[in-house]
Parts: structure tokens; sequence; C-alpha cells
């Protein structure tokens, strides 16, 4: 069904990744490869944008960094274990069965790294629940399968589709570049405002969820959930429906257009006009 | 430990099919269990090899969204209930009576009955999927409205979810009557294998979650047929409720499939270590400790559902605690190996393999712990990969060095050791080569449970598949290996190990049709 051009390309993307080898098959590779490498072939979180994506990365690069060496230790510590005491090299098996202080130890350490761990969650924590002080509102409603935006304190409300053709999705077009990721009316936010997000549903469960803006959340029919959103630069930026919301649940996107504030202020007043 | 000769005299196995209708023998209806564990796993099996399928390229090629949203389900669904659970009650049937030095299960004809609820459920979940509207389509969890809004198939899968917990319920019971009335003379609890701890600690939690998810799945049957509101807001209901009481059953579920493993590889390393048993009196209390904290952290399996900052911050803290008796339990095994002399046969392989492969789903399970971390892995490939690595490399590949290590037992003769490893190696490449990649595509950005996916996850995907379906065909190998040692093959001792500990292995090789008629003393 696919295009002779897709399938080479996907062939050329993949002769690229196994050209690095049996590395890749490592976290240490995200150690190793500077960060636009790593942004080409998507390996790790996507390039942070708000103030709580950064905080959500940092984290995340904290405690891969210490579950890495904590995994590379056990592995260790087994490959060790595995070439050294086999029958085959004579190893005559010890007779210990318990040692305290070695108990103590394992309980203690892992301990300690937990509280280390806990501190800036908590502080994360703390900053993304405070969604106090909001510069303006916008409510967020997930349907079957699209999104519904109200600008409620500007009287600008609009539903956002897919816009991917079918026949991109059957395979009788070539997929375009953001296959899947584009909509007819993007959200439109202005750059270095505390937006106030909130979000509910009309139908089922859905999740609003653009990566580089931050974390996801739910929304849900009879409830309304919040989290807020202060972009840092300008872009576009894309993201999904994160929680399964049935049959096409994989063609709900997201896509916010963070803009100056100038910018914003015309684009809500073409809103206006149009509605 | 002294031995007693299994008594022979009434050695008689019935014949026919009603042997097997009928049987009362713990070891028939283990037998039982474990082939009927076998069939779902490759059923389940091929309900994934067509997601993978689907997902080996962006755009839809093989099946429509709604029908890849019940593969989803059902290949959830039938792995847990039909292949992991009934697959350790196998083991419990035939190991826990010859472990503990009993003739028999506790309550033989509940055992029976036990067992044969288990076809008819399973028949109905897979009926599911040729009725009007198809099968379940929201997901194993099944949350509301999503599954309110589903076919007649939601209810044959709210059947099959009553009917599987019966019998878990009158299996674990069964257990925990054996264990507790049946031990032989000397035989204390702290002198208990530690696959019988794992188990009775076990058989506590499918009593107390099992309950929870059939309440749960009622309410969803009166929500969708009799005009009741528990999870509707237009009636003054909750969705997020449902997500509570599931999650309630849902984390000591995830135990109930991983513990009786750990009791497994507690049972293999030591043997091919050639040393006992590191921290025996650690290994039971951090089980226990496992077993009481899976019931304080469930929702950390919805830190989006917009939770109170006091609930984020709670189950956060308690899901990290969780991390402690974990580590314990791969310290004392990598403290088993440590010193001890080691030989690979396939069952050690598979529990290595299981202490590694489990520590890195476990690595990551403390990843998502933290809740702000969470909020961009929840609902990812992150997410799908973390729990392959805990449920597949904990359960599946521990029941494997279960399988490996108890073949001889329980058919007389020694499996093939090159197939075997084949198999081993086939799995474990296989499977990181499947499920590696799926981390990264979780970081990137790609939501779980979607059919079709944008550009930039086309990589990961393509070797995805590749290993996925390497791994599903590599499984049959595992059939054959059991295929030749029913057969034939070389005559396995009563030990069949090296000195191996256990009272299973004071009965000759195959284990007669009853054992321990007369009780062994156990000093």
């Amino acid at each position: 069904m696919h295009t002779l051009r897709e399938t080479k390309m996907i062939v050329n993307r993949l002769k690229h990744l196994l050209g690095a080898g049996s590395a890749l098959f490592s976290t240490l590779v995200l150690w190793a490869m500077p960060a636009s490498v790593q942004a080409e072939w998507a390996l790790n979180l996507p390039r942070p944008v708000t103030e709580i994506a950064r905080v959500q990365y940092d984290l995340h690069m904290l405690i891969m960094y210490i579950v890495t060496v904590i995994g590379v230790i056990v592995f260790a510590v087994m490959f060790y274990s595995i070439v050294k005491f086999r029958k085959s090299k004579g190893a005559q098996p010890a007779k210990f069965t318990h040692s305290t202080k070695a108990e103590v130890i394992w309980t203690v350490i892992p301990t300690l790294i937990l509280i280390v761990m806990a501190v800036p969650s908590t502080k994360a924590l703390l900053l993304m629940e405070d969604t106090t002080e909001s510069d303006m509102v916008v409510k967020v409603t997930g349907y079957q399968w699209g999104w519904h935006y109200d600008y409620m304190e500007d009287d600008v409300d609009f539903f956002s589709k897919l816009t991917t053709p079918q026949s991109q999705i059957t395979g009788s077009e070539t997929k375009g570049e953001n296959y899947l990721l584009e909509v007819d009316n993007h959200m439109v936010i202005p750059v270095g405002k505390k937006v106030r997000i909130l979000l509910t549903a009309r139908d089922v469960i859905h999740a609003w969820w653009v990566p580089q803006l931050g974390g996801k959340k739910d929304a849900i029919p009879g409830f309304i959930n919040e989290m807020w959103v202060r972009a840092d630069e300008t872009g576009t930026f894309r993201g999904q429906c994160a929680e399964l919301c049935g049959k096409d649940h994989g063609y709900m996107p997201i896509v916010v257009d963070v803009v100056e504030e100038a910018e914003y202020q015309a684009w809500l007043a073409s809103q206006r006009n149009s509605g | 430990m002294t031995t007693t000769v299994a008594d022979h005299h009434h050695d008689e196995v019935p014949k026919g099919i009603t042997r097997w209708l009928f049987t009362t023998n713990h070891k028939d209806i283990g037998t039982l269990y474990l082939w009927f564990s076998f069939i779902m796993f490759l059923v389940g099996g091929a309900m994934a090899l067509v997601i993978r399928a689907e997902l080996f390229q962006p755009g839809l090629q093989v099946v429509d969204p709604h029908f890849y949203n019940q593969m989803v389900t059902v290949h959830a669904l039938i792995m847990i209930f039909g292949a992991i659970m009934p697959g350790f009650v196998g083991f419990a049937n035939w190991m826990i009576p010859m472990m503990i030095g009993a003739p028999d299960m506790a309550l033989p004809r509940m055992n029976n009955w036990s067992f044969w609820l288990l076809p008819f459920a399973t028949s109905l979940l897979i009926l599911s999927l040729f009725v009007p509207g198809g099968g379940p389509a929201a997901g194993w969890t099944i949350y509301p409205p999503l599954s309110v809004q589903g076919g007649m198939g939601v209810d044959l899968t709210i059947f099959t979810i009553h009917i599987l917990g019966m019998s878990s319920i009158l299996g674990a019971i069964n257990i925990i009557a054996t264990i507790m009335n049946m031990r032989a003379p000397g035989m204390t609890l702290m002198k208990m294998p530690l696959f019988i701890w794992t188990w009775v600690i076990t058989a506590f939690l499918l009593i107390a979650a099992m309950p929870v998810l059939a309440g749960a799945v009622t309410m969803l049957l009166t929500d969708r047929h009799f005009g009741t509101a528990f999870f509707d807001p237009a009636g003054g209901g909750d969705p997020v409720m449902f997500q509570h009481i599931f999650w309630f059953f849902g984390h000591p579920e995830e135990y109930i499939l991983i513990l009786p493993a750990f009791g497994i590889i507690s049972q293999v390393i030591p043997t091919f270590a050639r040393k006992p048993l590191f921290g025996y009196t650690s290994m039971v209390f951090a089980t226990a400790g496992i077993a009481f904290l899976s019931f304080i952290v469930w929702a950390h399996h919805m830190y989006t559902v917009g939770m109170p900052l006091s609930g984020e911050l709670f189950f956060m803290y308690s899901t990290m605690l969780i991390a402690i008796p974990t580590g314990v339990k791969i310290f004392n095994w990598m403290a088993t190996m440590w010193r001890g002399s080691m030989t690979f046969e396939t069952p050690m392989l598979y529990a290595i393999a299981t202490v590694a492969l489990f520590t890195v789903g476990g690595l990551t399970g403390l990843m998502m712990a933290i809740t702000p971390a969470d909020f961009q892995y929840h609902d990812t490939y992150f997410i799908v990969a973390h729990f392959h690595y805990v449920i597949f490399c904990g359960s599946v590949l521990g029941m494997f060095a279960g399988v490996y290590y108890w073949l001889p037992k329980w058919t007389g003769h020694m499996y093939d050791e090159t197939l075997g490893k084949w198999h081993f190696w086939l799995t474990i490449i296989a499977f990181n080569v499947t499920f590696f990649p799926q981390h990264f595509l979780g970081f990137a950005g790609m939501p779980r449970r979607i059919p079709d996916y944008s550009l930039q996850f086309a990589e990961f995907n393509v070797i995805s598949s590749i290993g996925g379906f390497v791994l599903g065909f590599s499984q049959l190998i595992l059939l054959v290996v059991v295929i030749k040692a029913i057969r034939g093959g070389k005559k396995a001792s009563a030990e069949v190990w090296e000195n191996p500990e256990g009272l299973e292995w004071t009965v000759p090789s195959p284990a007669p049709y009853h054992t321990f008629a007369t009780a062994p003393e156990v000093k």
C-alpha cells in the first residue's frame, strides 16, 4: 500500500539508525550524544518550551541518570558473578545465607536515594499545581474526535479537527510532513503569558497533551480539570490526545501556535469578526 | 530432610477424556491449567502480532481502528487473565502439594471446578469479537464512559471477568487452605520454600482484589443496562470513581502476576548457584511488604485525572517506597549468586534474565513514580515498554524458568537442552529488540493505543515489529520442547539437578500420580 518513496525513506532512516550499532539499545546513548542528534532521532523528551516542561525534563534526566547508574551497577555485579563464580571454572560454593550488614546497607542506601529524588519532585509538583495569578483562561473540551477551544473572556470559540486527508492515511497519497499532526484551527496563545487551561469533555475521557508545553491532563465529562502553560518562545507545537477515546483516538491532534502579544490580539480580533 | 517413598499401591491413572473432565488430582489439574495457559499465551500472542503488523508502518494497512482497539483490549485481557494467572495456578497445583509434603490440594473438587470455569470464561471473551459491535475496545482498563458506549461485546467481557474472578478466588481459597493445613510435620511457616510463601501471599491478594474488580464491572453493567449512573456525570455519577476502584484491584493484580514468579526464581537460583537462598527471612518480609504497599499506591496509574496536590504527593511517596522491598529481593538474588558455583542450564538462564530484565522494568517504574515526570510518560509507549519489561520479563520469563526447572519432574524426561537454549536466546534478544525501542518512542511522545502514528515514530516501530514477530514465533520452540519431553528423552533421576533443595525432589521422576500419601518428616 505504501508508495515506493516512503518505503525508501523508511529503509534509509533504518540504515542510518542501525549504523549506530548496539549502543543504540542502551540509555547510555543519551549521555554520549549531543542534544541536536537526540531531537532528530527522537530518543528523548522533546525540547521543553515552558517552565513546567523544563522542570519535568530536568527531573526526568536526573532520575534517568540515577536509575541508569543503579542499573549499570546491578548489571556489572551480575556479569561479574556470572563470569567469576562458574562451576566450570572450579568455583566452590560459599555457605553464607545472610549478612545483616549487607542487608542494612542495601535498605538504607536506596532509601537515601529516594529522598534525594523526592525533594525536587515535590517542588516540581507544587509549581505545576499552582494555577493562580494567570493572565488568561482557555477552556478546552474534548469530544469524539476533536477539540473545542473557548476563549471565554474574549468571546471566541472554535472547533479544531484533523486535516490529514484519508488518502494519506490509507497510503494512496504520500504522507505529508505533519502527517496526523495537523488541524484546521490552531489554538493560539500569547508568548510569556500564564495561560490557565480548563479541561473537560463532552462524551468520554480524553487527555490534552502537547509534550513541549508540559505534561498532559485528562479531559473528563462532568469535571473541570486545570493546568497552566507559559510559553518562553513563539512557534508551533504539536501534540495528541493521550487517553483512549474510541475509534479515532489516534486522529485527534492538538496544534498550538505561540505568538507575540500583538499578533495574538490581531488573531483574537479576526476570530471575533469571522465568528 | 528425610524422605518417604511415595505410596504406589493405588497409583492407577484413569483413562480417556473423563480423566480430565472429572479429575480431582492436583497434578492433572495442574497440567490442565498449564496447557490452558500456554494456549491462551499463543492466542494473546497472535493478537499482539496483529497489533505489531498494523504498527509496522505509519498509515492503516491491516485492520481498521476499531478492530485495532479490540485487539489491544483483548490481547491484554487474555494475557493477564488467560495466560499468566492460570499459568501460575498451574504451578501452584503441581508444586504446592509436592513442596509441602501434602497428598493433594485441600479442596480437590473445587479445584476441578475452578479450572473448568476458565475455558468457558475465555470463550465468552473470544466470542465477543464476533458479536455485533465487536469485542471490548476500551482497553483492558475498560474505563467508562467509553466502555459504556461499547456493544454487547462489553457485556460478554464483564461476564468473562465475573467468571474468571470466581475461578481465581476459588483457586486462592484452595491454595491458602492447602498451605495452612496440609504441610508435612516439621514444616513450619519459616521453613516453607519461598515459592510457597509467594503463593500464599498472592492468594490473599487475589481474595482481597478480585471482588473489587467484580464490583466495579457489575456497576458498569448496571450503568449500561439498568439505568444506574455510578459513573455517568449526567446522572450525578463519577467516571473517575471507576478508575479508583479499578486500580485498587489493578495494582495488587500486578503483584498477583509477579510474586509467584519471584517464588519460582527463588527456587531456581539456589539450585544452580549450589548455594542456599540468601536472606530467606528478608525475602519473606519483602514479599509481604510489597503486598501491603500494593494496596496503597493505586492512584499512580491515574496521576493525570486531576487529583488534589496532597493526593498526588501521597501516591508518589508510597509508590517510591515499593522500590525498597523490591530492591531487597533483587539484591538477595544477586547475593545468592555471589560466590556460588553456577551452571547455566535453561532454567538458570531464564532466572537470571528475569532478575536482570525485571530490574530494567523496576527502574523505569521508579521513573514513572515521580509524578511530575509521569505527566510526560503517562499513556505513552514508555508505559508500554515498562509493563512489558515487568510482566513479560518478570512473570513470563519466571514461568519459563519454572517450566524448564520442573519439566523433568513432571514428565520424567530431561528436556532438549539445545532447543531450550535456542528458545532462551531468541526470546531474550527478540524481546529487547521489540520493547527497548518503545522507551524512546514514549519519550518522543508516541501515545499508546493508537493504530497509526506520525512519521517521526516510523523507525523504532519497524524495529519493534520485527522483534515482535521473532518473539512470537520463537515461543513455538517451547511447544516442541515440552512435547519432546513428554514423548521421551533422557530419563530424569529423582533429584534431576545437583542436590536441589525441596521435597519435590525426593519423589521419583515422573512424579507418581499420588505422592506423599504418608507425610514426610521435615527436620
